[in-house]
């Protein structure tokens, strides 16, 4: 028996969440009122609310079978790939990333099909005619959507084909399953609801659980970044020497193969757009927390304060606009264009530039910088000030002589965090510092960042077959660990200081 | 020995006392630069993206001639329907030959020329129009069409005589033919309902691309996000604020949250693409990818503020709770967690606010780069078909060659600024109102 993987219209995963609740439902009202009437109709006999009977029995019911469903739609695609790996010649197999390769396309021509059926572009009369000469499927399926690098081979169509009636008689048996599940759940609940069965501690027990759950998938998540993007990478890796990515000095991406892709021009365009930034946003965002923590009254800091917050809450986009339309022409404006330019230089060619780029992410990192540098200057204690203004000092004295060093690490901290945000962004790097990767110290020419080079590289039509797509993935974690440790340090410097104090 | 005095400032007090003024001019100027960004910014913005929410329109009769839309006359639709947009061009042509002899103006363009000042969208509005009102054929309507985007920058001057020396688009002499269209009361610059409510137009009709499909594609972004974000974030806090033991797997959980909170944006769009796109199979473009990418980037931001508020709850609370009797979860359910609602509403709306303006994890699952041209019907098509959100919406506008849709990405801004600026309203009132001092 096979299922497709909708029914009605409706995905089968929704159909089932709605059976499932209506057995929960029904055994809550049961539960409760068999509980109910074998206390004789009075809830003071009961030992939990009667409530909680039937929130026993809708747990029983629903928890079991949900669960088992995420699970078997988690897992079966894996062991789906695994059945159908048989199909495929083992001469197309040479190594291990190959076959992921053919894997991955197999699965992906799967999905393919499903949608062609779904739309009505293909049936299965069709898909059999075109077994032994899938050559139109590419174009079919790429006008669906669903891209290929080269031509489906008859191998993976055939592969694809039995891999689809697989996860047909899969999604039969969870069906069969989830629902008996569901059923016997409620009827063990149902026959639990007694007077004396303890149906507070136990909900509470499951509530708990789900509590824990929730708090873990923080962990999952982080769990889910690294693996999704080391598996990936390994693959890149197989397919690119690692010496030349993590040494090689060039970045020329070719989809017809044999590229350079090493992180080396990247990194430079990252880091140097990213101090650009620091050296805007840091002495702004410094003397600005000064001044508002140590000189201003509480109504310039009442007004002040929530302006700044202000360009904090500004989406980064807006910013990458404002470098690619505002400040970019203005930049050329002065540095470049010639005789017709303000300084009559012809330094800058383009709108987007690493100059572009760092200030207005240094405009972006203001706040966040003030901010944070703002709480760290409360933080320190007013005695050693007293102290310091005791023995004739003056405010600006104090500041950098006395609160300044006390508040070093945590500043220091907060620089660090900012560094982080700078390496990581996005939207602003897109739009204004160009596509071009190059190590040079010249900060009015066009460079190029990790995170741009994982948008163009996995936008468009991607083929997570090739070096040129897995890339971004071995981009993507070294941009991780990199921010991450910068994080890790920067914490750990900010919460060492704060005990210092408190 | 030199005197010193209180009333005479030596030269080291002066020395000292500029350096003092130095350093208060130096926070000054700090604060002044900031604020100025501020302003340059927004003054940019609005200065720029006013322009979108008017567009010029022609207000022009058209005869809808029986021989060349339905030839056999019979007024069959499927017959009708087979007449393309290029055979409603003549119509036009026509249309504008007559508007020229009716308002008196004098002009060496052919009429087809005429009618190129018109947007490459008015052939297909003329054509929807006779599809839906088939008994109109035979009869003069008076149409409001869209000019193209070069008539529309020329009222706006954003084009001028000067700057269409090289632009094959437009002439001189169809800026005449406008002007004299404006003095006759017939071409005019209104305020366009269609950028707020409409769906993006390809390249070559900048002057028909709105912003309201992608809106609706945000939003449904943003009910996937509340729907799961609010419920695990206030779960998640819950037990680690209330429940958890002070061990080592409550310790990897919090530092794995802060951390979490300082990833790259971009980091969770490639989390997106590997996991829900590749290995889930979920429909790229959708707007359930783009709300669950963006639950687990919001999470952390909703857990740091819910667990801020339930801190705030004094223990007193719990105890008077546990004191008649409550369980430890009832004291939490039925106490805490409602004393503290307001401060994890404000958060989550923040929160959300957050998630409304991020583009960077959008571009990777694919929400740019095509034309979602209809508004979703159902829940479940909002949540599948392929759509668009604003921030994602805005970038693929600023990535095209055309000015035109330079404005239209700067309107986009105010619009998505409007909705930030409620949002963080809101999240001020409410705060404002149910701030507890305890």
């Amino acid at each position: 028996m096979t299922v497709t993987s909708h029914l009605f219209g409706l995905p089968l995963a929704l159909i089932l969440l709605i059976a499932v609740g209506v057995i929960a439902a029904t055994g809550y009202g049961v539960a409760r009122n068999r509980a109910l009437s074998r206390a004789g109709g009075d809830a003071r006999g009961l030992h939990s609310l009667p409530r909680y009977y039937g929130s026993a029995a809708a747990m029983f019911a629903a928890v079991p079978a949900l669960g088992f469903m995420v699970i078997w739609l988690l897992s079966q695609p894996m062991v789906v790939q695994n059945a159908v790996l048989p199909l495929i010649p083992s001469a197309e197999i040479t190594d291990a990333g190959i076959q992921n390769l053919i894997v991955s396309d197999v699965s992906r021509v799967a999905g393919g099909l499903d949608v062609a059926m779904a739309q009505g572009v293909l049936d299965n009369a069709a898909i059999t005619a075109m077994a032994d000469d899938p050559k139109d499927l590419r174009d079919t399926l790429g006008a669906l959507g669903v891209a290929f690098g080269a031509d489906v081979k008859p191998y993976v169509l055939k592969a694809a084909q039995a891999s689809r009636t697989l996860a047909g008689q899969g999604r039969f048996w969870m069906l069969i399953v989830v629902l008996t599940l569901a059923l016997i759940g409620a009827g063990i609940g149902i026959r639990l609801a007694d007077p004396a069965y303890r149906a507070r501690n136990v909900v509470e027990r499951g509530v708990l659980v789900l509590l824990i759950g929730a708090a873990s998938l923080a962990v999952l998540t982080t769990f889910g970044i690294v693996l999704s993007m080391l598996f990936e990478s390994i693959n890149f890796f197989r397919l690119h020497d690692w010496k030349d990515f993590f040494l090689g000095t060039t970045w020329a991406p070719n989809f017809r193969g044999d590229s350079d892709l090493s992180i080396l021009p990247l990194l430079w365009g990252t880091m140097y757009i990213s101090l650009v930034a620091l050296l805007v946003a840091v002495p702004i965002g410094l003397y600005a927390a000064i001044y508002l923590s140590e000189y201003a009254g509480p109504k310039v800091r009442a007004i002040a304060k929530p302006l700044l917050e202000i360009l904090a809450g500004i989406p980064t986009i807006v910013y990458g606009l404002f470098a690619l339309l505002t400040v970019g022409p203005f930049l050329v404006n002065i540095f470049g264009r010639g005789e017709a330019g303000v300084l009559g230089v012809e330094w800058m060619s383009g709108a987007t530039a690493v100059l572009t780029a760092g200030l207005v992410m240094g405009i972006m990192l203001i706040p966040f910088v003030s901010s944070l540098s703002d709480d760290i200057i409360n933080a320190v204690p007013q005695s050693l000030r007293d102290g310091s203004f005791g023995l004739g000092a003056t405010h600006s004295e104090t500041v950098r002589q006395v609160v300044l060093p006390a508040a070093l690490p945590g500043i220091v901290g907060a620089i660090l965090l900012a560094a982080s945000r700078a390496i990581g962004e996005t939207m602003i790097v897109v739009l204004g510092a160009g596509a071009i990767a190059r190590i040079s110290g010249n900060p009015f020419e066009a460079m190029t960042t990790i995170t741009t080079r994982i948008v163009s590289q996995l936008t468009g039509d991607t083929d997570f077959a090739s070096p040129e797509t897995l890339v971004a993935f071995a981009l993507g974690l070294t941009l991780f660990v990199l921010t991450l440790g910068l994080n890790v340090v920067a914490l750990y410097i900010v919460r060492t200081y704060r005990e210092q104090y408190e | 020995m030199k005197q010193s005095s209180l009333l005479v400032q030596d030269a080291r007090t002066l020395k000292r006392n500029r350096a003092e003024a130095r350093f208060r001019a130096y926070g000054i100027a700090a604060i002044v630069i900031s604020l100025l960004m501020l302003t340059v910014l927004l003054v940019t913005i609005i200065g720029r993206g006013t322009g979108a929410f008017q567009q010029t329109y022609v207000t022009l009769p058209v005869e809808l001639l029986e021989n060349k839309l339905d030839k056999k006359g019979n007024r069959d639709l499927a017959d009708i329907k087979k007449v393309s947009t290029f055979g409603y061009a003549p119509l036009m042509a026509d249309a504008f030959e007559a508007k020229v002899v009716q308002a008196g103006i004098e002009t060496s363009l052919s009429p087809k020329k005429m009618a190129a000042i018109l947007s490459k969208d008015a052939a297909a509005q003329l054509r929807s129009f006779v599809v839906a009102n088939v008994d109109k054929i035979g009869e003069t309507v008076e149409f409001e069409f869209l000019t193209n985007s070069r008539v529309d920058g020329y009222l706006k001057g954003r084009v001028s005589r000067d700057s269409i020396a090289n632009d094959k688009n437009i002439t001189p002499e169809q800026l005449d033919l406008v002007d004299q269209l404006i003095s006759d009361g017939a071409l005019e610059k209104r305020f366009n309902f269609a950028f707020v409510t409409g769906a993006d137009a390809s390249d070559a009709r900048p002057e028909a691309a709105g912003i309201g499909v992608s809106m609706i594609g945000s939003f449904f972004m943003m009910l996937v996000v509340l729907a799961l974000a609010l419920p695990i974030g206030v779960a998640a806090s819950i037990y680690l604020e209330e429940f958890a033991p002070k061990n080592w797997i409550t310790d990897i959980i919090e530092v794995n949250i802060s951390n979490l909170a300082a990833v790259p944006s971009i980091v969770f769009g490639i989390l997106g693409l590997a996991v829900f796109i590749n290995y889930m199979h979920l429909p790229n473009s959708a707007p359930l990818v783009g709300g669950l990418v963006l639950t687990l980037m919001t999470l952390p931001t909703i857990i740091i503020s819910t667990r801020a508020s339930l801190k705030s709850v004094p223990p007193s609370i719990r105890d008077a709770a546990l004191g008649v009797g409550a369980s430890k979860m009832q004291s939490v359910f039925h106490h805490v967690l409602p004393l503290a609602a307001p401060g994890i509403l404000t958060g989550t709306i923040i929160g959300l606010a957050q998630a409304l303006g991020e583009t960077a994890p959008l571009l990777l699952i694919g929400m740019v780069g095509f034309i979602a041209s209809n508004p979703p019907e159902t829940l479940a098509e909002g949540l599948m078909s392929p759509n668009s959100a604003m921030p994602a919406q805005i970038y693929e506008w600023a990535k095209r060659a055309d000015p035109a849709f330079y404005e239209r990405a700067w309107g986009g801004i105010i619009i998505l600024l409007l909705f930030l600026i409620t949002m963080n309203a809101i999240a001020v009132l409410l705060r404002r109102r149910f701030e507890r001092r305890w």
